[in-house]
């Protein structure tokens, strides 16, 4: 097992963790609290014979990272709220056309402005449904500077895999938070790679709809002369009108995460085997919730934590059969309640779910979850 | 030459209404790039949205019909990912310089070695006739009714000030012109500009026919009304009114994109 030991934030070990996953190609453009992703990518990804190019807005950035995904690099962008919203209709084509591509969301206090430079994870629901029309998407979110590495790199595995943006939603806590990082390589993700077709161009059909798993994506200019549109299309990609074809291909794309979403949806779980209060968290919320959960227990109150790192599609099943299990729940959020939201639909038995919300930028403190932990008993 | 060594002969008919120029721009890249011999492999074809966003589709490339006025954006990601491929950006003028309009500057202002194919038919032609950006001032479209109150881009101009290496202006009757003027930009390294004018008879034609009703009669307006650049000087703004300026806007050699970005590579390393 080798170790590397390091002090740094947590931007940084994102597109430290898209390098290491064999990311070549940035396109951003300057936003808080997002920007050190760009700044790091600007000087680190030429080192590795990448590319790295700020584009002239937001919609550009995303724009330019399908075209080289295109091209056959693994591709990333990096932007903040307001950015994200621009970027939605260029992410929902990479949905329909299935480009595999990286996309970071660093939560900033929200609507509009809002607090550039402080937390936030109001963008849970943009991340699921921000562009139009019906799809699936894949979020993340991490919890450390070192999760934020390993957490890219896993990003970009499951993008290649699924041929599908990947987003992470971070938050501006972690991602300015500066922490010691010891890698070591038992703990790295798999780095799954691009695979060539099988098959000559004259047989490829870049949209075949393989029951239960994804088709090939041949890079351009391979010899692979296809075609590649956000209109419905059949398995060919031309666009087609057929209301038959539509449902086809609009049914295969939005369930192509279903049969693989032990693969897809991951999470960590503490004292959930003895408890009869269970805390949801993710990101920054997550680790109060840990140190709550700590002096919670030593005080005897029988409180678990199950801090979500996949946040879409969400883990229905992992919340309901918790739920079973449980009196209550309490969900920290730095939001008004986007994820306590979705955890109400897998409540069959109606536990109390209690939130605990901040939208005005500031943290989640340990001592306001306790306090909840000690007022329920 | 055989057309159809370069078509999808399955996705025929294509879209476009009688009298339309785009089939004209078409036939002269496919001629072009015959001339200029490059393999079908090699070649993107990128386009946006709109009734020059379905070229992509009926060409036998690798293509890339992407989102409305972004066209340029992916290509420059592809560009950058894999200097190798030929890319042709195809766009109409909505495309181009409204909603892409920022795009289209930078695109010129980098330098990017991409070939940007601009057809301006003066109109928003797909969606039924509404005001463009190079609509002339007092024409009549569908959300214009009462006169066009705003004033026209100048395409070419505005490529040629951001910057690009190459602009020209062609109107879509004159086609030996417009095969020298893509062969041109095809050739040229760095960001390469083909203003093509395509009559739109079904969306402008028809709400103002004192340029011409029908296809034919539009392209007959263009060949009545085209001065060259070097006559355009002589003549007095009010001369100019109505007229068409034809030819060359800008023909440089100044080091491309990837020209720079790969000195700044080497300075790094």
């Amino acid at each position: 097992m080798s170790e590397r030991t390091s002090l740094i934030q947590g931007n940084v070990a994102i597109a430290r963790g898209a390098i290491q996953a064999g990311c070549k190609f940035f396109a951003g453009y300057p936003i808080t609290p997002s920007s050190e992703i760009a700044e790091t990518m600007s000087e680190e990804l030429p080192e590795v014979g990448g590319k790295f190019i700020q584009m002239e807005d937001e919609i550009a950035s995303i724009g330019a990272t399908i075209g080289a995904s295109l091209a056959g690099d693994k591709a990333m962008t990096a932007t903040s709220g307001p950015g994200f919203s621009l970027k939605q209709e260029n992410l929902g084509f990479a949905v329909m056309a299935e480009i595999p591509l990286v996309v970071i969301n660093i939560q900033r206090g929200g609507p509009s402005t809002g607090i550039p430079t402080k937390a936030s994870q109001g963008d849970v629901m943009q991340a699921r449904y921000g562009s139009h029309g019906d799809y699936p998407i894949i979020a993340l979110s991490p919890a450390s500077v070192k999760e934020s590495f390993y957490m890219s790199i896993r990003a970009f595995s499951l993008a290649e895999k699924y041929r599908t943006p990947v987003i992470i939603l971070g938050d501006e806590i972690i991602a300015h938070l500066t922490e010691k990082v010891t890698l070591n390589s038992e703990e790295m993700p798999e780095i799954i790679e691009r695979e060539a077709p099988e098959v000559s161009p004259e047989k490829y059909l870049p949209y075949q709809r393989i029951s239960g798993g994804v088709a090939k994506l041949a890079p351009f200019g391979q010899g692979y002369r296809y075609h590649i549109s956000g209109l419905v299309h059949d398995e060919t990609g031309f666009p087609t009108n057929d209301h038959e074809e539509a449902k086809k291909q609009l049914e295969h794309l939005n369930n192509k995460f279903a049969p693989h979403k032990d693969d897809i949806i991951y999470f960590e779980e503490h004292h959930t085997k003895d408890m009869d209060t269970l805390i949801v968290a993710y990101g920054a919320p997550a680790r109060s919730a840990r140190r709550a959960l700590h002096i919670a227990r030593d005080n005897g109150h029988k409180v678990g934590l199950l801090r979500l790192k996949t946040i879409w599609p969400f883990p229905d099943e992992k919340i309901e059969n918790l739920l079973n299990e449980v009196k209550q729940v309490i969900v920290p959020e730095m939001n008004r309640g986007q994820i306590a939201q979705e955890i109400k639909k897998y409540n069959p038995h109606n536990k109390e779910i209690m939130q605990i919300n901040k939208i005005n930028g500031e943290p989640i403190r340990p001592d306001e979850i306790l306090e909840l932990i000690e007022q329920e008993g | 030459m055989d057309y159809f060594k370069y078509l999808r002969k399955d996705k025929m008919p294509h879209i476009w209404c009688d009298g339309c120029g785009n089939g004209i721009v078409l036939k002269s890249i496919l001629r072009t790039i015959d001339g200029v011999k490059w393999d079908k492999d090699e070649i993107v074809l990128i386009s946006g949205i709109g009734c020059s966003g379905r070229t992509s589709g009926y060409v036998d490339f690798n293509t890339l019909h992407t989102t409305h006025g972004r066209a340029l954006t992916f290509a420059t990601g592809m560009k950058l990912s894999n200097p190798e491929l030929k890319i042709i950006v195809l766009s109409g003028d909505g495309d181009a310089t409204a909603i892409g309009g920022n795009h289209f500057i930078h695109a010129a202002r980098r330098n990017l070695d991409l070939n940007l194919i601009v057809l301006n038919n003066n109109i928003y032609g797909m969606t039924g006739g509404q005001v463009s950006p190079t609509t002339p001032h007092q024409k009549i479209t569908s959300t214009t009714p009462h006169g066009n109150p705003d004033f026209a881009f100048d395409i070419s101009d505005l490529a040629k000030s951001a910057g690009a290496n190459f602009v020209a202006r062609v109107p879509a009757v004159m086609t030996n012109k417009m095969d020298r003027y893509i062969q041109k930009a095809f050739q040229k390294e760095g960001f390469a500009v083909v203003e093509t004018l395509t009559p739109c008879p079904t969306s402008y034609g028809r709400a103002n026919t004192e340029t011409g009703e029908t296809g034919v009669e539009m392209l007959q307006y263009q060949k009545e009304n085209s001065i060259s650049i070097d006559k355009a000087k002589q003549l007095s703004r009010s001369e100019l009114q109505n007229k068409i300026i034809t030819g060359i806007y800008v023909d440089k050699e100044d080091p491309s994109y990837l020209e720079h970005y790969q000195q700044n590579q080497d300075n790094a390393n």
